[in-house]
């Protein structure tokens, strides 16, 4: 109705627009022009004529895409916290959202060093500032001078900055034990989102039985089901084992692959390692069977490695997709075609509101790269504010650097918070009779299954919703916890889950983890 | 979740087939082709172009390497005249955003006395409506709340009072982002019911690169050279008919003040074409990001907004209407900040939602980004200790671009063989050039569009990079070139001597004439 808001006529429509607004029709008020159209109709005493975007003329594929991190019971639980802030009475004070990696809104304190470059790059004035150390006003000095004008006001090119491409590339290098890296094969990113979808844009061709099919693991973060629908893209799910810690099973994969090459072209593997929602960390022996397996099948492989600094489980090592690749050998590494994906968001950095990130592209056909360039292009740069985030994040302070020890405590600090969190979720919620989960071995989630009586799956059905959507809608109402249900993430038919971020607090955590005990306890007895 | 096409759908045998004995193929010989080739490439991705960053650019780009390794020309650097990148090109930013910003980014520096209290407030108050108060949280995927609320109440001032609904209200990532994102949703249907989009011609190339990606069609809609590159309604009309032999014209977009060609548009003429869109069921895309670059004393921005309000509530109750604007361009130039918001009017409710959904993939603009918008939204008041430094910032930005404008016209207008309507806004000039019968033939001949070979040629030495009106469209066999007039005032006199000699000794050279010929 805002659109009538203020012309003095706004209590005599309110009926007409309620009456229409789902059907896609929009108000006319008489129109006094000549030429009214031949589409226009009668209701209530009002005239419509059809709007030009309406659920019937807009792309298809926007519509099937889905993206539950975000979904509806998102959407309520931004509304309970209105309701809340209008003095309405619930049996909670806040609404915790547990449905999403965003560490900074749990409390998670930015590192100083990052930001104090960054205000320095944002505002030269302060480089004369005594107050900010020397190794930060140089890595401010070097940014700005690789920008347009000194300034991060400046377009970057839309590869990114050259010189933090080349910190990168050193970067990766290290990482992975001296392996090169060529600055030119890094692009950097609008968090690493933006990257996948580029790169997913590329891959997709064909019609019918060639159309392009993506295999993506299930359960999945659902950013490649989104991107997939959109593309108008096939996608091949292969499941993860969840008996066995979600790992990956090559099995599983020659099986999805087989049954999709009935209908599709598959062209694609998409990896999450550390697992995103499900918090695996994969083994380098199993590393190596997918990239044989990619390179048998001719796949191209997308590993979204954004949570690589995200391992707690003794015993687990994150081994970059990268670095197995070129230890297999030159069979391998000069073969296999590779994109891997980092970002700012994650990790012990958190700074997903800098939207910064990169992917790596190696055996890359070098006229496909020209076209992703061209690609890229179109969108002019990535934000430079998180490129130069970027920069900070692969060139850190050194042990002979006046902000060193600072830095090094702000890591250890958040890394250790984040390990400890993730086994006391583990315990808790395995004690809880119904709930089983997998030990949070890396990322930032535990994505327990729960066991769910058949009456409440029934009503859920009456109600028209996923019974995990149910069971979480119903925490959400009662507790004021946000989760996400684990039909958003996919999971095997006949199963239910839920993803929750370990990211509150400890104190917090405890009391949103008691609190689904409780939670899950009453609905159990309610429901059996 | 979406599964492929069902086996019996596509399942002929023969397909089958034909499939295996390809991957046998493959198999045999090629054990190293690749998955990702140009012939497996998306064609929509290949179709793709935009000439602002073409291979001008990067033509420019080697030859700047190959100064900085000490290789001679006959010009001591590039200068890059492709792009509105303001700062790039010396502009200063506005000390009061900056200060806004490095507050949200490191509140420490809410302690220290060299920040003015209008700015800590500013910065405060965003941090407040900051997940965590931190810059470094997601945002909801419209953007913070906050900074939402300021653009509608900037946009009801703007428009005078005008209502402006802050849930109608969505920042981007830049208003590319914007755009491409509104395009998507409206692109749909097959062959003759395909959604056509009529832009204008010369157009800002993201337009027909992004129609390319989506497979939609582009329909031109030509701008009037001989009158100062005005819209002329009845070409809207025949563009409209043409087009409707062959698929579905849904979307109109306008680009005012003009990019490339710097017209601001007239109220009457902005009238006619919602009009012309109303009475042709067209959704509008305007893309306002030049609003505050308007130079021409007599002409004067108008926002499609306020017109359609104007024209009464049967329009502004019915007229879907998408206006952009960003904080790349105007007095800030802050471009790499990636900022910008969209308003949207009109929208099947039912649509928003998809919309709300779509963005929210993407998670969030960058929360930087949208703390700069904020600032240009909401900026110094009369009462501000910061008001008068701000605004003495502003109008010397204004300024300058102003006798920018009126000196390029100038200069290029002197020149024999080069025309140049007036720069009443945005921040470019899009001269025709005249280009000898002679040098079009070499360029046919080296399979390059007239105009990219004139360009490439005063790239090579000159040093100075412009794009290629063909990159933007033009009538056919009129040639002409895109530079922003964004150079200081020093180096822009400089640059408009050198394209000037150039321009002569070209004509000459594929003329054969004498000077006094010419």
């Amino acid at each position: 109705m805002q659109t009538v808001k203020g012309i003095g006529v706004r209590a005599s429509l309110v009926c007409c627009e309620a009456g229409a607004a789902g059907r896609g029709f929009r108000l006319v008020l008489k129109p006094s022009l000549s030429g009214i159209h031949g589409d226009t109709m009668t209701e209530n005493g009002c005239e419509y004529r059809d709007r030009v975007l309406t659920m019937d003329t807009m792309n298809p594929n926007v519509k099937r895409v889905e993206y539950a991190v975000r979904g509806p019971i998102v959407q309520r639980a931004v509304q309970i916290e209105r309701e809340l802030k209008m003095g309405i009475k619930k049996p909670f004070t806040e609404v915790i959202k547990a449905n999403i990696g965003d560490c900074h809104a749990m409390g998670q304190k930015p590192i100083t060093f990052f930001r104090q470059v960054l205000a320095l790059c944002s505002y030269p004035d302060l480089l004369e500032d005594s107050k900010f150390p020397e190794d930060a006003k140089s890595r401010a000095r070097r940014i700005l001078q690789a920008c347009g004008g000194g300034s991060l006001g400046a377009y970057s090119t839309s590869q990114g900055i050259e010189m933090i491409r080349q910190d990168i590339a050193r970067y990766i290098e290290q990482r992975d034990g001296g392996i090169t890296c060529d600055p030119d094969n890094i692009y950097l990113s609008t968090g690493a989102s933006d990257a996948i979808v580029t790169m997913l844009k590329l891959l997709v061709s064909g019609e019918g039985m060639s159309r392009t099919g993506v295999m993506i693991s299930i359960p999945q973060y659902p950013l490649y089901s989104a991107a997939l629908a959109d593309l108008g893209a096939v996608q091949i799910s292969y499941y993860l084992d969840e008996d066995n810690c979600w790992s990956l099973d090559i099995s599983e994969l020659r099986h999805a692959l087989q049954e999709a090459k009935k209908h599709c072209s598959p062209r694609a593997l998409c990896i999450i390692n550390p697992g995103n929602p499900t918090g695996q960390v994969q083994s380098r022996q199993c590393i190596e069977d997918v990239i044989r397996f990619a390179a048998a099948e001719k796949l191209f492989l997308m590993a979204d490695e954004v949570y690589q600094d995200n391992v707690y489980a003794d015993g687990c090592k994150f081994h970059s997709f990268k670095k197995v690749l070129f230890e297999m050998g030159l069979e391998y590494s000069e073969k296999v075609e590779l994109a891997s994906f980092h970002s700012t968001s994650k990790c012990y950095m958190g700074e997903c509101g800098f939207r910064g990130g990169y992917m790596e592209v190696v055996n890359l056909d070098p006229e496909v790269k020209v076209q992703l360039t061209k690609l890229v292009s179109v969108r002019l740069c990535p934000p430079v504010p998180g490129q130069a985030l970027l920069d900070v994040v692969v060139n850190p302070p050194q042990p002979d650097e006046p902000s060193y020890d600072t830095f090094i405590k702000e890591r250890t600090d958040t890394l250790a918070t984040l390990a400890e969190k993730a086994s006391m979720t583990q315990e808790i919620l395995n004690q809880v009779p119904g709930i089983k989960c997998n030990p949070v071995q890396g990322a930032m989630y535990t994505f327990p299954r729960i066991h769910l009586p058949p009456k409440a799956i029934l009503e859920a059905k009456e109600k028209g919703q996923v019974p995990d959507m149910f069971y979480c809608m119903k925490l959400l109402e009662e507790t004021g916890i946000c989760l996400v249900p684990g039909s958003g993430f996919g999971q095997r038919d006949g199963t239910y889950h839920f993803r929750m971020t370990i990211l509150p607090p400890k104190e917090k955590l405890k009391i949103v983890l008691a609190k689904i005990k409780e939670f899950h306890q009453h609905f159990m007895e309610q429901y059996s | 979740m979406r599964v492929g096409p069902s086996v019996e759908k596509c399942g002929q045998m023969r397909f089958i087939t034909a499939e295996a004995k390809a991957s046998a193929g493959r198999l045999d010989g090629k054990m190293r082709e690749k998955t990702l080739t140009m012939d497996t490439l998306n064609p929509q991705v290949k179709a793709v172009e935009y000439a602002v960053r073409g291979p001008i650019v990067l033509k420019a780009g080697e030859i700047e390497r190959y100064l900085e390794e000490g290789g001679t020309k006959p010009f001591s650097e590039v200068i890059k005249a492709n792009i509105g990148d303001a700062h790039a090109m010396g502009q200063q930013p506005i000390t009061f955003l900056r200060q806004v910003v490095a507050l949200c980014t490191f509140p420490e520096l809410m302690d220290s006395p060299s920040f003015p209290e209008d700015a800590k407030w500013r910065a405060r108050r965003i941090l407040q409506g900051c997940g965590g108060h931190s810059l470094g949280s997601y945002s909801a995927s419209p953007g913070v709340e906050c900074i939402r609320k300021d653009i509608a109440a900037y946009i009801e001032q703007r428009d005078e009072g005008v209502p402006s609904d802050w849930e109608n209200i969505y920042l981007t990532t830049g208003a590319s982002d914007g755009i491409m994102t509104i395009l998507r949703l409206l692109v749909s249907g097959k062959d003759s019911s395909r959604t056509g989009v009529m832009i204008p011609i010369p157009q800002y190339p993201l337009y027909s690169a992004a129609i390319s990606e989506m497979d939609a069609v582009q329909v031109n809609y030509y701008l009037d050279e001989d009158n100062c590159w005005a819209l002329d309604i009845n070409e809207l009309h025949r563009a409209y008919q043409a087009a409707k032999q062959h698929c579905q014209p849904r979307v109109i977009c306008i680009i005012n003040p003009g990019n490339p060609t710097g017209q601001v548009q007239s109220k009457k003429c902005i009238e006619e074409v919602l009009h012309f869109a109303y009475e042709e069921n067209l959704f509008v895309m305007s893309d306002e990001v030049y609003q505050d670059n308007v130079y021409a004393p007599d002409c004067q921005f108008h926002s499609f907004k306020k017109v359609l309000y104007e024209m009464g509530p049967e329009y502004f109750s019915s007229v879907e209407l998408v206006s952009f604007h960003s904080t790349s361009k105007g007095y800030t130039g802050e471009c790499g900040f990636r900022g910008g918001y969209m308003e949207v009017i009109n929208m099947d409710p039912e649509v928003k939602a998809q919309l709300v959904k779509l963005l929210s993939v993407r998670l969030c603009p960058p929360l930087a980004g949208q703390a700069a918008m904020d600032v240009i939204v909401n900026p110094p008041q009369p009462e501000e200790h910061t008001f008068k430094q701000f605004h003495q910032e502003k109008s010397s930005v204004l300024g300058a671009l102003a006798e920018k404008a009126k000196l390029t016209e100038q200069i290029l207008n002197s020149v024999p063989g080069i025309k140049c309507n007036p720069v009443q806004g945005s921040m470019y000039a899009f001269p025709r050039i005249f280009i000898p019968p002679k040098a079009v033939e070499e360029a046919k001949a080296l399979g390059m569009q007239p105009d990219m070979l004139y360009c490439l040629r005063l790239l090579e030495e000159t040093g100075i990079c412009v794009v290629p009106g063909s990159g933007f469209g033009q009538k056919d066999r009129t040639y002409h070139f895109r530079m922003t007039i964004l150079p200081s005032i020093e180096k822009l006199n400089v640059l408009l001597g050198k394209v000037r000699d150039f321009h002569i000794s070209f004509l000459k050279e594929y003329s054969g004439l004498e000077w006094d010929e010419i």
